[in-house]
């Protein structure tokens, strides 16, 4: 089966006067039916402008210079602004990082559900209310007839996201993309949104595009993760391959810093800060922190290469590399 | 945890006091702001009910008592041909209000349009427009209703036009960047994300989320309105005699306040600084309730 959505070559810069900053540089990834796909990766390393490109709602100073992203076969870049806002809701929806900024302070949600149902499906008064509590069911808030009357600020964070979760569900989308779903709640919420999200995944059998640096996330949701660093994807591979045997010195660092039951209490970090995006480094983007690199490195982009079933890694040493 | 209700509170704070009845139980509990909503409900109440308030008629004149000074049957004085002050600055509210209003509703509705179609479309449309507003803004406002109320020649029209040229620009620039900002907001981006189409955004999402300042610099804009008719119509500009205008009056007593007739220009004087005090007032004191940035 063909996949869903297919990106290839994608590649994005802001254009500015002193050096382009290029924030997507070939990216591509193909994500099946069905499939839940994390992104992680550093801030900055275009986890979320990859997500905005699909939608097409990268800032109008971000230029797409090169690549396709094919969604069930047709190239959403070569779509004109109608038929794009026809596919956005209707077959792709987003739900993003800051809940409570994203729905509009001046609605009650009840007006906010109203909107999308009324668009999309075609549905009024007390159908529509109805479609609503529904909805609010489903996303598990307790007692629907009373959150429909609430504005934003009258709920929590968690409520908020649940609540922007459904208004991007009510569309019935084939594919969900979830930028940083978490990061803005606190932790106890973070696990009840993460389980949400995984079972609506299943019983509607949804196609999730989650974005997160947050690696727990991605080990509790995801069944592949591919790792975004400077606008790249430097491996990608089933969550279990990725986290057993990485096989590129980022995701070992990544990995890495994260805290452990077992470890010490000290947590390693990755040596150096991501470099300005107007001067990427030539040959492997990671080779300045890399701490396997050698000379060739610094000459030669690494070619993608398969490193077990589905797990594919840049890494001139892929072989050498092991945490 | 600590973050969401950190940052629930203010906006809840706000939210609720942008219902009418919140609204008018923050007004009361503010002094200042109270008085400056006293001030114009009295003076409209004074406009609408002028006939019935003022002992004499706008224009009724009494040749034989002229330029007396305040009393109790003219607690104003009278004017160089008996008119009775008093009874003129009544009536000249009405003119004054309506000029005032006039001139706002108009700036704002031109101002708010062209700004709002500059940061929505942008690109060569922004830069053309937001520079005519700058071309606008560059002369004295003062200065630029002169010219304007002096190239259209002196009428009521004419004078209400002026004005509400001179305030375009203000209006445009404050929504343009209103917009803009708005436009960033996660809940803009999220209609867009579900297919919204642009005008839908435009007229649910953004419009709504920019009026706070704008509706803040319209009251200040409304005292500052009357002040530029009063002080056009004072050089000759606006309206001309025997229309009971504030300005009209004040430079009709001005060659009497050396020979100590002060108050034939003063008391005209006195309604407009009223006027402009009691919008400031009121635009003040609705910054500070409605823009949550302030709190």
């Amino acid at each position: 089966m063909a996949p869903i959505l297919e990106v290839e070559g994608l590649t994005a810069a802001f254009p500015a006067h002193d050096g382009t900053a290029r924030v997507l540089d070939g990216v591509e990834f193909a994500v099946e039916q069905g499939e839940t796909v994390g992104i992680v990766g550093e801030s900055g390393s275009g986890k979320t402008m990859t997500a905005l490109s699909v939608l097409q709602l990268l800032p109008a100073a971000c230029q797409v210079e090169a690549g396709e992203i094919l969604f069930r076969g047709s190239n959403l870049l070569a779509l004109g602004g109608r038929r794009m806002n026809a596919i956005r809701g209707e077959e792709i929806s987003m739900i993003f990082q800051n809940p409570r900024s994203s729905l509009n302070p001046l609605f009650r949600v009840e007006r906010t559900l109203d909107q999308v149902l009324r668009a999309h499906r075609g549905l009024k008064g007390d159908e529509a209310r109805r479609a609503s509590i529904e909805l609010l069911t489903d996303v598990g808030l307790p007692d629907p007839e009373r959150i429909l009357r609430r504005y934003p600020h009258e709920l929590s964070g968690g409520m908020c996201q649940r609540v922007m979760i459904a208004f991007a569900l009510a569309s019935n989308p084939k594919l969900l993309i979830a930028d940083e779903p978490t990061t803005a709640l606190d932790v106890t919420v973070q696990l009840q949104v993460i389980e949400l999200l995984a079972r609506l995944q299943r019983e509607h059998g949804l196609t999730l595009l989650l974005i997160t640096h947050n690696l727990s996330v991605i080990a509790e949701l995801c069944d592949r993760v591919m790792v975004m660093y400077l606008g790249r994807i430097v491996e990608q591979g089933p969550v279990t391959e990725i986290f057993d045997r990485p096989r590129h010195p980022y995701t070992i660092g990544l990995l890495s810093s994260r805290p452990t039951l077992a470890g010490d209490g000290r947590l390693s970090a990755i040596p150096g800060q991501v470099p300005d995006l107007r001067e990427r480094p030539g040959g492997c983007p990671f080779h300045p922190r890399c701490p396997y690199a050698q000379d060739v490195c610094a000459e030669q982009r690494p070619a993608r290469e398969q490193a077990g079933p589905g797990h594919w890694t840049e890494c001139h040493f892929w072989r050498e590399v092991a945490p | 945890m600590s973050t969401s209700t950190l940052a629930g509170v203010p906006a809840r704070a706000a939210a609720s006091g942008l219902g009418p009845r919140a609204l008018a139980r923050r007004i009361r509990s503010n002094p200042v702001t109270a008085l400056g909503f006293a001030i114009m409900l009295t003076l409209i109440l004074v406009a609408i009910f002028a006939p019935l308030i003022a002992p004499y008629g706008p224009e009724e004149l009494d040749p034989s008592n002229t330029l007396a000074p305040p009393s109790s049957s003219h607690p104003f004085g009278t004017g160089e041909f008996g008119e009775d002050i008093f009874s003129r600055c009544l009536y000249g509210a009405r003119w004054d209000l309506t000029i005032g209003f006039a001139a706002v509703a108009i700036g704002l509705v031109l101002g708010c349009s062209i700004g709002a179609a500059a940061g929505f479309i942008g690109g060569a449309l922004d830069e053309v427009l937001m520079r005519i507003m700058d071309m606008l803004s560059a002369f004295p406002g003062f200065i630029l209703a002169l010219g304007i109320a002096g190239a259209l020649g002196p009428s009521l029209q004419n004078l209400i036009i002026a004005i509400a040229l001179v305030n375009v620009p203000i209006y445009a620039r404050l929504m343009r960047g209103s917009l803009l900002v708005v436009k960033q907001s996660s809940y803009a981006m999220a209609a867009v994300g579900v297919g919204a189409k642009p005008w839908r955004v435009l007229r649910w999402h953004l419009l709504p989320n920019t009026w706070a300042p704008i509706f803040v610099q319209a009251t200040l804009q409304f005292g500052y309105a009357i002040l530029d008719a009063a002080g056009l119509s004072f050089i000759g500009l606006g309206i001309h005699l025997p229309t009971p205008e504030w300005g009209v009056m004040v430079s009709l007593g001005i060659d009497r306040i050396a020979t100590g007739e002060w108050w034939v220009s003063f008391f005209p004087g006195l309604m407009i600084a009223i006027a402009v005090l009691g919008f400031n007032l009121i635009g003040d004191g609705l910054r500070d309730l409605i823009d949550r940035r302030q709190r």
